[in-house]
């Protein structure tokens, strides 16, 4: 689906897209509310917003689909959403292989039928020193690697991006290594925060942001919330991962959003916030600290970054 | 066809085509229709645009070469003032806009940053250039010391090339270009340097 700037729809009619989407997905569509970072289903953009803390604000539909790194459709910002008219999102099937009792591939659709869709709305902070707050709709990876049935020698979690260059045209040119790859520790994984996010604002995933399905790890740099996934492996070695592998001197395995680790080329220490004038100063976790610190208390960030 | 009154009559329209971007730019950031992330989409449009115009006063010494063109060289000063104007806009949106004028962050990034640093230098360096632009000025120094400050040209378009190349994150076509142009223009220099005392003889 492409979207033009003329075409943007207001909220209101997102929000009855969302109940066309809801009654489609009925039994998955579950509303639960679990801890403050969720947020619950309603009809109108209050749901999204309530739980929001009070210095966030929700950024717009407009500006979270025309401004995106997703070098599968080019380098620059408006790329993704330029160039991602002719990706074909449907049908999807993901391969779930490595340490598990036995490899299979998923049915998207038989996926989403298992799981419960939430709402999430998170910031994200991306390696670039901006930031946006995002209503994602998605369930908790942890669903998924319980119907994958991993190895108790599982330990790391890696996901690959599909790779389709006649529909990525940025994937004709190797900027990067395709396909793109990451990867999470199994606990990072199974952290209740870590999400596939399959829509955002009530709309099925744009193109852009990774349709169908998209990681989205809130409190790592943004290039960790992997788009577009076709393969989880489960692995009982530090998977190899795109950006690390393309200057690890600049991007580490964990990427954990921290203000007091800077990348080499510019400070992590403050951010600007898109839609606001002002730089803001960056949160450690990215402001999920309590939910995620206990994770790496045995672990010097500094060299783990 | 090329000659210097000409060129010199081109000016007027050259000025108004070189100052029309940053007018359209500063209209569009104050109306609000520069994209998502204005102020980035700002600093960025004003450093290429600089880039470029400092790679075109090197190609114009480089033209000026050719016979029938030797009068292109009467564009130089403008076109480097305007490169000058452009690198100004670039740092104070950085300062102002940016950052907001926080000063002690400010000269951290300078210091700290590789790719500030290239920019905050190849900025320094065309201090000198653009203040000793008038004729008056190359009167009061004479040709030959005005000459070598303004050798500065080289470090500044190279400081310049190696801060956009930095600057970018994968794909670096673009900054290898320019890179690449710059030094095929170095070049030229040296050969012609090599080759002049043969033709004295």
């Amino acid at each position: 689906m492409k979207i033009l700037g003329s075409e943007i729809t207001p909220y209101k009619t997102y929000l009855n897209r969302r109940k066309f989407i809801k009654g489609s997905l009925a039994s998955a569509m579950l509303a639960t509310v679990t801890s403050s970072a969720f947020a619950n289903h309603d009809s109108d953009l209050s749901i999204y917003t309530k739980n929001l803390n009070e210095n966030d604000k929700l950024n717009s539909y407009e500006e979270i689909t025309t401004y995106n790194n997703f070098y599968e459709f080019g380098t620059h910002k408006k790329h993704p959403h330029l160039n991602s008219g002719n990706f074909k999102p449907r049908p999807w099937t993901i391969k779930i292989d490595g340490l598990v009792k036995k490899p299979q591939t998923f049915d998207l659709e038989k996926i989403l039928s298992n799981v419960t869709i939430e709402d999430r709305v998170y910031r994200l902070r991306c390696v670039e020193a901006w930031s946006m707050v995002i209503p994602w709709q998605g369930f908790q990876l942890s669903e998924l690697i319980k119907m994958a049935k991993p190895l108790s020698s599982a330990k790391y979690v890696q996901f690959v991006t599909v790779f389709r260059p006649e529909e990525m045209p940025g994937q004709q040119k190797r900027t990067i290594i395709w396909p793109y790859r990451e990867g999470l520790r199994m606990d990072e994984a199974m952290n209740p925060l870590t999400i596939l996010a399959t829509g955002l604002y009530g709309h099925e995933m744009p193109n852009q942001n990774g349709a169908p399905i998209r990681l989205v790890v809130p409190w790592k740099y943004g290039f960790k919330s992997i788009k577009s996934i076709v393969e989880i492996r489960f692995l009982d070695t530090q998977p190899e991962t795109s950006w690390e592998t393309l200057a690890p001197w600049e991007y580490g395995f964990y990427a954990n959003v921290n203000p007091n680790v800077n990348h080499p080329r510019w400070s992590q220490g403050t951010e600007r916030r898109i839609g606001e004038f002002k730089r803001r100063e960056t949160l450690m976790f990215n402001g999920y600290e309590e939910e995620v610190a206990h994770l790496y208390k045995d672990l010097d960030l500094t060299k783990f970054y | 066809m090329f000659s210097t009154r000409n060129f010199n009559r081109s000016k007027p329209v050259l000025f108004i085509l070189i100052l029309f971007p940053s007018l359209l730019w500063a209209y569009q950031f104050v109306t609000g229709n520069l994209g998502v992330n204005p102020i980035e989409k700002l600093m960025d449009e004003l450093g290429l645009m600089a880039l470029r115009l400092i790679i075109i006063t090197l190609m114009i010494t480089t033209l000026s070469n050719i016979k029938s063109l030797k009068s292109i060289v009467v564009l130089r000063r403008m076109i480097g003032l305007f490169a000058f104007y452009y690198v100004c806009l670039h740092f104070s949106t950085y300062i102002v806009l940016d950052h907001f004028l926080d000063m002690q962050f400010i000269i951290q990034d300078i210091i700290k940053r590789p790719f500030i640093t290239f920019g905050f230098i190849s900025f320094l360096f065309l201090i000198p250039l653009a203040s000793t632009s008038t004729n008056n000025m190359i009167k009061r120094l004479g040709f030959k010391l005005w000459k070598k400050i303004h050798y500065l040209i080289y470090p500044v378009a190279i400081l310049a090339s190696m801060h956009f190349y930095v600057l970018v994150r994968a794909d670096k076509t673009e900054p290898v270009i320019y890179m690449g142009i710059i030094i095929l223009l170095l070049l030229h220099r040296i050969f012609k340097r090599l080759t002049r005392p043969q033709l004295a003889q």
